[in-house]
């Protein structure tokens, strides 16, 4: 078994036994396999790159090649225990939309994301005057698929505007957990569990 | 073991008693089938692989086709460590209800007359083509298929497989189809049946006696269906606009360009092969295909419950049964909750794509057949 990316793991780790789950923007399936073999998950995905899809279909897993700012809608109410969307929030065309959404077609959601607030990030704004470019979002402006960046606070909030009930949060500085304290300046990445 | 030739049961055939109840309330007894099957059926019959050919397709699945000469239509997914592997599988392919390659169809001879069904032959659908199928399966002792598997007019089979016996059907793996005919597809084939019936030799289909068939009509059937397997860019890129052996235009209806000698010649080689009344019973079979119709008009309602395994295949570039009808019976499979995997492959073909080396397309099919094999 392939070691999971660190914000996957703590999705797998904290997804019960046998739940049904869809995962949004699946890449080649490893979340999808990790849950499949470990916790005898029903896993579906969605994943826009073909090669992606031809990867994870060959690895026996149920994956639709599609878009999720469009195809999500195709999915009934409620028809999945979790909804997942690991770093694709920020790709999304609207990003309050893709929420819903999931909190639609799941019970509960994970979401996880590069947090534009760390201070490397900042600190590179600051004093380099340029857009970021870090190990998390490794593109430069012009060709990055990031379209909305997102920091932590930002995220909060959306999940108040939302009335979105947030059940756990969980955030990453390298691949380690760090603590909650100044998360939106500390933490590379995060994750966030919430409810409808 | 595998003997050295994977392959037994060249030309299979058998005569049902039936009678095989008909959508249109007509029923058929007996039924005929010819087919074809490769490899071995294993002890435990769990590893039976149905391939359903297209409107023109034959049970040549994979051998040699006894009135071209030419290698098997899919011998490019189908053989030795291929992902529809005789080593590993029980394939059977048969011609399908309605075709002239032995099994039941208007040049078949009608019990009841001693003489060929032709146009009494009744109207069948493409259910009716699985129930026929259904029956055979069950003649061959196989309870459950590993999986059921076509391209176009076969994804319709396999789709509808999935339907009528979704208890019957572990994996269906559905390439360049779709759900139902739209009305684009229907108004070609009636293009087709037009130039059949206009042809003074079709004379009401009962041409069988003096062997003097509407090949004239059929050849333009099949010139006018062939343009909707080819893409634009397709027949450009192989054609453009060059002439036929000749350095300038005629100024004449010979075929000057390329493009129409290309048509001219699977016009006429086609008829060599197919027989015009299973044209017309075929081509009409898929006008009417509507899966939904049949469940009120809620594509998700046929796959209620689905245990199946699907795997949808579409090309880019078919304009015929373009990517939406594949991501329509996607989405009514999401909405019923059952196991799907889509993928819309890249291909300058068309339509014809799924007959063509694709090596992603063969990369698909075999890592879906193998994973279900693991259950």
């Amino acid at each position: 078994m392939t070691k999971l990316r660190p914000d996957l793991q703590i999705i797998a780790d904290n997804i019960a036994p046998g739940s049904r789950v869809l995962d949004i923007g699946c890449g080649d399936g490893a979340l999808m396999a990790a849950l499949r073999d470990e916790k005898q998950c029903d896993a579906r995905g969605l994943e826009i790159d073909p090669a992606n899809v031809a990867s994870a279909v060959a690895k026996g897993l149920s994956v639709v090649q599609g878009d999720a700012d469009t195809d999500l809608a195709a999915y009934p109410d409620g028809s999945f225990d979790y909804a997942v969307l690991s770093q694709t929030l920020q790709t999304t065309r609207r990003p309050d939309v893709m929420l819903e959404q999931l909190l639609r077609v799941g019970k509960q959601a994970f979401v996880s994301f590069p947090n534009f607030a760390h201070w490397r990030i900042r600190t590179s704004l600051l004093f380099g005057g340029r857009m970021p470019v870090t190990r998390l979002i490794p593109q430069t402006w012009y060709n990055t698929p990031n379209i909305h960046h997102v920091t932590i606070e930002d995220f909060r909030a959306l999940v108040r505007d939302g009335k979105f009930a947030q059940e756990n949060q969980w955030f990453l500085s390298g691949d380690k957990l760090t603590g909650q304290g100044m998360a939106n300046l500390l933490a590379e990445h995060a994750v966030f569990l919430l409810r409808g | 073991m595998m003997s050295e030739d994977a392959r037994f049961g060249l030309d299979r055939s058998v005569r049902l008693l039936g009678p095989l109840p008909l959508d249109s309330g007509a029923s058929l007894a007996p039924v005929e089938f010819a087919y074809e099957t490769y490899g071995e059926l294993n002890a435990d019959r769990s590893n039976a692989v149905l391939v359903c050919h297209a409107l023109t397709g034959d049970q040549y699945l994979a051998s040699t086709h006894p009135l071209t000469g030419k290698p098997g239509w899919w011998e490019r997914m189908v053989g030795p460590g291929k992902p529809i592997d005789t080593d590993r599988h029980f394939i059977i392919c048969a011609n399908v209800l309605g075709s002239c390659l032995g099994s039941s169809g208007p040049a078949t001879v009608n019990p009841a007359t001693e003489k060929p069904w032709a146009m009494d032959f009744p109207v069948i659908t493409i259910a009716d083509m699985v129930r026929a199928q259904a029956m055979l399966l069950d003649h061959l002792g196989i309870e459950r298929l590993h999986a059921v598997i076509g391209g176009s007019m076969g994804g319709m089979q396999a789709v509808s497989w999935a339907a009528l016996y979704p208890e019957r059907v572990a994996s269906a793996v559905i390439i360049a189809s779709a759900a139902r005919h739209s009305a684009q597809n229907i108004a070609f084939h009636e293009v087709g049946r037009q130039a059949i019936m206009a042809d003074p030799r079709w004379r009401g289909g009962a041409y069988y006696a003096d062997d003097d068939p509407p090949s004239s009509g059929l050849a333009v059937a099949r010139m006018a269906a062939h343009i909707t397997y080819l893409s634009e860019a397709g027949l450009t890129e192989k054609f453009g606009r060059r002439l036929q052996d000749r350095d300038a235009k005629t100024f004449g209806f010979d075929a000057d360009f390329q493009v129409e000698s290309y048509l001219r010649h699977q016009g006429i080689s086609f008829v060599d092969r197919f027989d015009a009344n299973s044209y017309l019973y075929i081509t009409r079979a898929m006008d009417y295909f509507d899966l939904a119709e049949a469940h009120g008009g809620v594509l998700a309602n046929a796959f209620r419950g689905s245990k199946t395994r699907f795997c949808l295949i579409s090309f880019d570039t078919d304009w015929l049964y373009p990517t939406s009808e594949s991501r329509a019976i996607v989405h009514a499979l999401n909405a019923a909750g059952a196991e799907v995997s889509f993928m819309e492959l890249s291909s300058p073909f068309g339509h014809d794509s799924f007959l063509l080396e694709n090596p992603e397309m063969n990369r698909i099919v075999d890592g879906f057949l193998k994973a279900g094999e693991g259950r």
